[in-house]
């Protein structure tokens, strides 16, 4: 789950990091008074999940309220990468002595969470780990210890060589970063820039945190107190209609499961496929052999009639299909004649010869011989699996394209 | 010979009530594994085709009178850390998880308490082992019929991110006449307990395994790991690759944009292409197709003659 940049900040200041002070505003006349409120020069930051805010426009510098009203007027009416911004956020220009790059994220070959810190804040930390080695310190942290401060320590310590009050002072923010990143299961808790301001003291400028998805049911408290809505999409694109009703049909009913996406897919070839590797292994057969799928599905653990029925009407009714390929990997938990049993009801409900429709089916495994017969009676040949997978890619692309 | 499990290996199963649980229980004992108790909390005394349910592990180990090699783990997700920490703390040294949907967190801290005990994980989020005529520990392969169709003893070890395609795979090598000496489903989480590089030495150990296939998708850093591996150590096998998922490096399918901070910490994220050429360049072919693999397994087997 990713955050927007306003609530990143509600949750590092949650975590006991200073950040400055600042305003979310939906409206311009918000931001306006927002910018009463905190005096003097602001910065007027588009509130989107998307990257590149400043290229496009998203981030504004006002000297005055009514200069911070007209930016949040335009940044408010602007699309970035795709998306709208929900507000603005409105920040104090900080009187910024240096800055530096704070984060925690899992290592997956090491299979624990690393911290990472610089002296080189605000840009680019990729550039900097590569034209600056000794300037970003690393730190490895274990998943069952309290997470020790002298860790923090050595990682802020290895960055440059930092001593003194500022390793004493940014010790303690790494350190909370990393508590945080354990305690909310984010698979990113980064600070950027973490500035140390003219007074000496380190504010967060910049906070960017994702929350792992399985871990989202489990942190509903503090999500309410930050005002995180769970109900609102925040997919990196907006749903099809498709892929809403197959998400539909999936949650109408718990037995087995069934996905759908046609993001990014445009051909005629329906795709009714499983499982999991099955289904990324027929679309890559299917699109090698010169076809085109219409979508990607991934059917498993065993749906009812119903689902797969559903499952083969949304894709059946997508603009341009003519007709479905419904293959998958040898199954031992889906059974195959309710698959059989599905396509054909759909193909039936929507008046089509479902020999005409289904341009090949191949689920060799679990209760193959009933699936065989009642795919005969409607003169569907079923393909077992002495037909391998790039075989029956390959048969519906010759079908279909003639 | 096979890795992990032998003949005597003896395992548990704990959710054993539960409904995928109970299937599982059933085909595992049919292909012969011995299955020797169930913990569900509170089911205490029931029985599971012919299986005693205990509360605890640790009862589970007393009714046996002596250690326990395994587990097969498929509790809700939010369970599933615990039952894991319970097996290892009852000195269990094969857990093998079941439960997808499991927060990385929870992984990595089994992982970590499993290496602090000497203990291996397999999974989350896979089917478990199979060693083709000795046992299979988990729902790989299904009804122990159909598993024994798919899965005849041979000389080929299989590793596969796609529990479902572990199956594929293994069959397509059955037909070829090589056969399977172990098949391991490793789960395709972010985090799993043992990798492919984890277990090669499993493999390169094993007198009965000769090569080696891999099947794997987009995502993670898996392949670069098994590459090094082999690199860095006297590694015997030949090994051939199926990359599924390539369909996902194209430009109208991307929307998913990295952190650069997961870059410098792990390396730049291969692409499905990039995955491909790392392999190949590490002397491991990745076919296109399911149905070239026995090919390609026997080319490999027949230049190391």
């Amino acid at each position: 789950m990713r955050f927007y940049e306003f609530e990143s900040r509600r949750i590092v200041e949650r975590a006991g990091i200073p950040v400055t002070e600042y305003g979310f505003c939906k409206t311009a006349a918000e931001a306006r008074e927002a910018a009463e409120r905190i005096g003097g020069s602001t910065v007027i930051k588009s509130q989107v999940l998307t990257g590149g805010r400043m290229k496009a426009g998203g981030v504004k510098f006002a000297d005055t309220p009514e200069e911070a009203e007209g930016h949040a007027e335009e940044i408010l009416k602007l699309e970035i990468g795709g998306h709208m911004p929900v507000g603005v956020l409105v920040d104090p220009k900080a009187e910024v002595e240096q800055e530096y790059y704070a984060a925690v994220l899992w290592d997956g070959r090491a299979k624990r969470p690393m911290m990472l810190f610089s002296d080189m804040g605000g840009i680019d930390i990729e550039e900097v780990a590569e034209k600056h080695p000794d300037h970003v310190g690393r730190g490895h942290l274990s998943n069952l210890h309290p997470i020790p401060d002298f860790r923090a320590k050595e990682v802020v310590a290895a960055a440059g060589g930092l001593t003194g009050r500022e390793l004493t002072r940014a010790t303690p923010v790494l350190a909370r970063l990393a508590q945080l990143q354990h305690d909310y299961d984010m698979t990113l808790a980064e600070i950027n820039p973490l500035a140390r301001l003219t007074d000496g003291s380190f504010v967060a400028l910049d906070a960017h945190m994702e929350m792992e998805d399985e871990a989202v049911g489990r942190h509903q408290k503090m999500l309410g107190e930050i005002g995180v809505e769970l109900e609102e999409p925040r997919e990196l694109y907006e749903p099809s209609e498709f892929e809403r009703n197959v998400k539909a049909i999936d949650e109408a009913d718990h037995r087995g499961v069934i996905q759908g996406k046609d993001h990014g897919f445009t051909g005629n070839l329906g795709l009714v496929i499983g499982a999991g590797g099955g289904s990324l292994t027929l679309t890559d057969a299917v699109r090698s052999q010169g076809g085109k799928p219409a979508n990607y599905a991934e059917i498993g653990g065993n749906p009812s009639v119903a689902k797969s029925c559903g499952l083969a009407k949304e894709v059946l009714q997508k603009d341009g299909v003519e007709k479905i390929a419904v293959m998958m990997s040898i199954v031992s938990n889906t059974r195959v004649d309710i698959v059989a049993r599905g396509v054909i009801k759909a193909c039936l409900e929507l008046d089509k010869d479902p020999a005409e429709t289904i341009a090949v089916f191949r689920i060799p495994g679990a209760w193959e011989e009933e699936g065989s017969k009642i795919l005969g009676k409607y003169g569907i040949e079923f393909r077992d699996r002495s037909t391998s997978m790039w075989e029956a890619a390959g048969e519906a692309v010759e079908r279909i394209q003639g | 010979m096979s890795i992990l499990l032998t003949e005597d290996f003896t395992f548990i199963v704990q959710g054993i009530t539960g409904r995928e649980a109970v299937n599982l229980t059933r085909e595992c004992l049919d292909y012969g594994s011995k299955i020797v108790g169930g913990v569900t909390p509170g089911r205490k005394g029931r029985d599971v085709h012919g299986v005693p349910v205990f509360d605890t592990v640790e009862q589970a180990v007393a009714d046996h009178g002596s250690q326990i090699d395994g587990s097969v783990v498929t509790v809700p997700p939010a369970f599933t850390k615990d039952a894991v920490f319970e097996a290892i703390e009852n000195g269990i040294k094969l857990i093998v998880v079941v439960t997808e949907r499991i927060p990385r967190r929870d992984v990595a801290e089994m992982v970590e308490l499993a290496n602090l005990r000497g203990a291996r994980i397999i999974g989350p989020n896979c089917l478990g082992i199979i060693a083709p005529g000795v046992g299979k520990m988990g729902g790989i392969g299904g009804p122990a019929k159909d598993a024994a169709k798919a899965y005849e003893p041979g000389a080929i070890g299989v590793m596969s991110r796609s529990g479902g395609m572990t199956t594929e795979i293994s069959s397509t090598l059955t037909a070829a006449g090589l056969g399977v000496s172990t098949a391991v489903s490793i789960g395709g989480d972010a985090i799993i307990g043992s990798t492919y590089a984890e277990l090669m030495p499993l493999f390169e150990a094993d007198e009965q395994t000769e090569a080696i296939v891999i099947y794997t998708e987009p995502g993670g850093r898996m392949e670069a790991e098994l590459v090094d591996w082999r690199t860095e150590n006297d590694a015997k096998l030949p090994i051939v690759a199926f990359m599924a998922g390539k369909f996902m490096d194209d430009e109208e399918m991307q929307g998913m944009s990295f952190g650069h901070a997961g870059t410098i910490v792990e390396g730049a994220e291969d692409s499905a292409t990039q995955k491909i050429a790392r392999l190949q360049e590490a002397g491991i072919p990745v076919v296109e197709r399911i149905d070239e693999i026995p090919g390609a397994v026997k080319d490999k087997l027949g230049a190391k003659v």
